[in-house]
């Protein structure tokens, strides 16, 4: 880990984990038992609320002083929340799903008092029969033996020579700890091992066998090979390390997300937290702070995938009497919440993340632009200011350090066009959120004519690894062009719904696949959606495309926010155009003609199609036009709105053909193509379908057959619904 | 304040403090201590909102004159974010998450069926001032999809069917909060 060089700095630094953790504390000893409730947004629409309830109930009744409840951020993993989480000391932590009241009353009955869990409600169980000890094997690249293979497969053998139960034992593979740091690439391998928290760094086969003799047999720790800096994510193993979708991903920017209770500073600093920005400020160099991050080849998590050092040297070198930085929390991208997750579940590292970018440009204030529609995320924020302030963390000579530094909330008001820099810059400044033409840049001229960096949430997020662990292990983890991983936010036609964090260059396939989990029952892969209403659709021929901002670019879309929607066969490829487009249209702020003209027409057009009523000759229209409005359009919005169009068409042509020639759409999905009809044989005649058609198209006469006029029928289904005796048909 | 930009100064400024509640003339003294005030229009548009429910012609106007911004502005504000609502809203409002999640998983059947029920369209409020109906963008909770948002509850994943008693679930918190006296 890189040190912290000013003796002042580090003085106030380590007073500050002397006033925070206080090892008697109930959140830090380890002798208690702990129940883990998430508390984000996502949680406690599923009932996370209610759960924290029962709980507590539950454990006033029992009278039990040995029991600590939580509250801990999101992990991401939405479609099985609220998630419920039980840390016995020395047993393996099991986590359960979908909880709810009854749950609660059986866990806690059956698992906290019985010490019996309950293999069946297990997230993504039903689990497996919880082993004594889990040993998990990191399959990153960098920890492979120099022939490329791992040396799981060498642990199995030794393992069942040496007699000890293989239910004693389970063995899981799991990605980056965050241990290596880079260095010695392949020297080394890491395997930790659960529940007892011990992260070991072997060689051979003789390191193995030690492990196994003494750790596995007896019990007792290696400590020759122990890894002593405790590495990045290795909490977040610790709890979640036995469950599939988790420990395929790399977690750095979510590292802390539901492991630690986002409200308090002190499980943050006792998870590192502010110890990167003592690096940063007691060297006092900032040029130190943007060559790491510049070295560590981070890039804009917004989408653009601008050089976030470069962005940095950008703001800093013009001469000015004010510089700001902000951090763009405007997330309006349909389908992706990996901020909202970030900005709740683990406030106080965005709020480092920005004091050390100002640092780095020499900024005195900084600025969280966050949309009003995140009410919790914005309260989160808010009280991690309030108490860094109080804390000398921000304010004036920030941990002595001779550093002065504010930071504001600005909030959004639901224009989506905001997320564009100008548009942003224009609404802080209490303007219409329009854009102006870049150059100049907000780097050069921005908030109030000043130089300005406009950095994502997950940029941010980055920086505090990279300053405490350093560029090249934040470098290694990604593809030569762009460091460290990325957030998913995994939705659609899919098994496992959530987010994903992998390094850079992970193919689709693995995060579709292997840890979303694959298609559900009965649906079959057709695309996904990337980079939401800018991005466009990637269809199976590509499945195997690492995923990085310039292959994504290649093929048509873009990685944007990181919103990832997968769509099977029922849904419609020229519907999936039209959604979007009618987002892009609708946000459009009309202050140029091709974005604001170019968009409707293009939106008319597929609403023909989609109605039945195009022809070949508009589809090749749509595509001039849209390669138009591409071009011309003044900002992001425009310039990318065509995306999802054009990318449709290039992959999925034969469905705008079908819509168009036959009138069909091979999804089902376009209700304007539906045909709605009476089958004379069930039809009893009762008439109620004809009293209900709000087009009155409906005619027969009574205990008679009944026709639908197809001319008249506007297809709205009413009469499917109402009819009790399954006489209307649709094709 | 020592400035008069016209000559009935007081009485604009009198009759402009009248409009709008302790809470956002508080605010706004605030904002104009600090540097750049009026860069706070937004967030005192958010203010009124919170506080009126909903941004009446007084009130914008007020703003304007306390603010010092041109009315013209607080308008072309008001009106370009979504977020602002000139038109008082119902008790409980209900948003309905277009995002592409709740997209494809049958966001219009419920808004339909939403329709239908309340017997009103999209940005109407029931007669009995109970309900007002909007469509929002992407709540963030794509893994509850489809969702709405009632209010400040975010409820998902929701089936057509669910809506008529969930809809009744409001009705009966509104009936008991009449019945024990709170407004």
């Amino acid at each position: 880990m890189n040190p912290i060089k000013s003796k002042k700095v580090n003085d106030f630094y380590e007073a500050l984990l002397r006033d925070l953790i206080r090892p008697d504390e109930a959140a830090f000893r380890q002798d208690r038992i702990r129940i883990q409730v998430g508390s984000a947004t996502c949680e406690l629409a599923a009932g996370a609320g209610e759960v924290l309830d029962e709980l507590k109930k539950h454990i006033a009744a029992s009278e039990r002083d040995d029991i600590v409840v939580r509250e801990v951020g999101c992990t991401g993993r939405c479609s099985r929340e609220p998630l419920l989480g039980v840390v016995i000391p020395g047993r393996m932590p099991v986590t359960y799903e979908k909880a709810d009241r009854e749950l609660v009353h059986r866990v806690f009955i059956e698992h906290v008092q019985g010490g019996r869990p309950l293999y069946e409600n297990m997230l993504d169980g039903p689990g497996r029969q919880i082993s004594r000890r889990e040993v998990l094997f990191c399959r990153s690249r960098r920890c492979l033996r120099p022939d490329g293979a791992g040396w799981e497969r060498d642990f199995r053998d030794m393992l069942d020579r040496s007699g000890i139960s293989r239910e004693e034992i389970d063995i899981l593979s799991a990605s980056c700890f965050g241990a290596c740091r880079g260095e010695a690439a392949t020297d080394a391998s890491t395997i930790l091992v659960r529940p007892d928290k011990v992260l070991y760094r072997i060689r051979n086969r003789s390191d193995l066998e030690e492990i196994i003799e003494s750790h596995l047999r007896r019990g007792e720790v290696v400590e020759r090979l122990r890894w002593k800096l405790p590495p990045l994510n290795r909490s977040f193993f610790d709890l979640y390390g036995d469950v599939a979708f988790f420990n395929r991903q790399s977690r750095v920017s979510l590292r802390n997300s539901g492991v630690l209770d986002p409200e308090s500073l002190a499980e943050y600093v006792n998870f590192r937290g502010f110890r990167a920005l003592a690096v940063a400020l007691g060297g006092g160099d900032p040029l130190w702070v943007i060559d790491q991050v510049s070295r560590a080849r981070l890039r804009g998590r917004g989408g653009a995938g601008y050089p976030t050092g470069q962005k940095w040297i950008d703001t800093r070198e013009p001469a000015a009497e004010n510089r700001y930085i902000v951090c763009n929390a405007d997330e309006g991208d349909p389908g992706a919440f990996m901020n909202r997750s970030m900005l709740e579940s683990d406030p106080f590292n965005i709020v480092e993340g920005m004091i050390i970018g100002g640092f780095a440009i020499g900024a005195k204030k900084g600025f969280f632009y966050i949309r009003a529609e995140y009410p919790l995320a914005i309260a989160r924020i808010q009280k991690a200011i309030d108490i860094c302030r109080e804390k000398r963390l921000l304010g004036k000579n920030i941990m002595d350090s001779g550093f002065d530094f504010e930071i504001e909330i600005r909030l959004g008001a639901g224009a989506f066009v905001c997320g564009e820099e100008t548009a942003l810059i224009h609404s802080i400044e209490g303007e219409r959120g329009q854009p102006r033409i870049r150059p100049p840049y907000p780097s050069e001229r921005g908030l109030w004519g000043e130089p300005t960096a406009i950095n994502n949430v997950e940029t941010l997020a980055g920086v505090t690894g990279i300053i405490n662990y350093g560029c090249d292990w934040f470098r290694s983890l990604g593809t030569d062009k762009s460091g460290g991983t990325k957030v998913f936010a995994l939705a659609g036609t899919i098994r496992h719904t959530g987010l994903v964090e992998v390094p850079l260059g992970t193919t689709l396939k693995e995060i579709v696949f292997e840890i979303g989990g694959g298609m559900p029952e009965g649906s079959e892969f057709k695309a996904v959606q990337t980079g939401g209403p800018a991005g466009g659709c990637l269809p199976l021929e590509l499945i195997d495309l690492p995923v990085d901002y310039d292959s994504l670019n290649r093929a048509g879309t873009i990685m944007g926010s990181g919103g990832m929607i997968v769509l099977g066969q029922n849904d419609c490829m020229v519907d999936i155009a039209k959604y979007y487009l009618s987002f892009s249209q609708d946000e459009s702020c009309g202050k140029c003609s091709p974005c604001r003209e170019g968009t409707t027409r293009m939106l008319e057009i597929l609403e023909k199609i989609s109605a039945g009523r195009g022809t070949r000759r508009e589809i090749e229209n749509l595509e001039r036009l849209a390669k138009l409005v591409k071009k011309s359009s003044l900002c992001g919005l425009g310039r990318a709105a065509p995306n999802p169009v054009l990318s449709t068409l290039t992959h999925f042509r034969d469905e705008y053909l079908a819509h168009v020639d036959d009138k069909r759409c091979p999804a089902g999905r376009c209700t304007g193509l539906l045909r709605y009809s009476v089958d004379p044989e069930s039809c009893v005649g009762c008439g109620l379908c004809a009293r209900d058609c709000p087009a009155a198209c409906i005619s027969g006469e009574k205990r008679r057959p009944h026709e639908i006029d197809q001319e008249r029928c506007i297809k709205c289904g009413r009469c499917l619904e109402v009819c009790r005796f399954q006489a209307v048909k649709v094709s | 304040m020592n400035r008069s930009s016209t000559d009935n100064w007081p009485a604009v400024r009198e009759a402009s403090r009248k409009a709008l509640p302790p809470a956002v003339l508080d605010f706004i003294e605030e904002c104009r201590e600090r540097e750049h005030p009026k860069s706070a229009l937004i967030a005192v548009l958010h203010r009124v909102q919170d506080e009126c429910g909903h941004l009446g012609r007084d009130q914008l106007n007020a703003v304007a004159q306390l603010l010092q911004v041109p009315t013209a502005r607080v308008y072309g504000a008001a009106t370009f974010y979504h977020f602002f609502r000139l038109r008082p809203r119902g008790r409980f409002l209900i948003s309905v998450c277009l995002g592409t999640a709740c997209y494809v998983k049958g966001a219009d059947q419920v808004n339909r069926r939403l329709m239908e029920e309340l017997g009103v369209g999209l940005g109407e409020t029931t007669a009995d001032g109970l309900f007002s109906l909007e469509t929002t963008r992407c709540l963030g909770t794509c893994g509850l999809a489809p969702v709405i948002m009632i209010n400040d509850n975010v409820h998902g994943p929701l089936k057509p069917d669910d809506i008529p008693g969930l809809l009744e679930r409001y009705i009966q918190r509104a009936r008991k909060e009449e019945a024990g006296g709170k407004t």
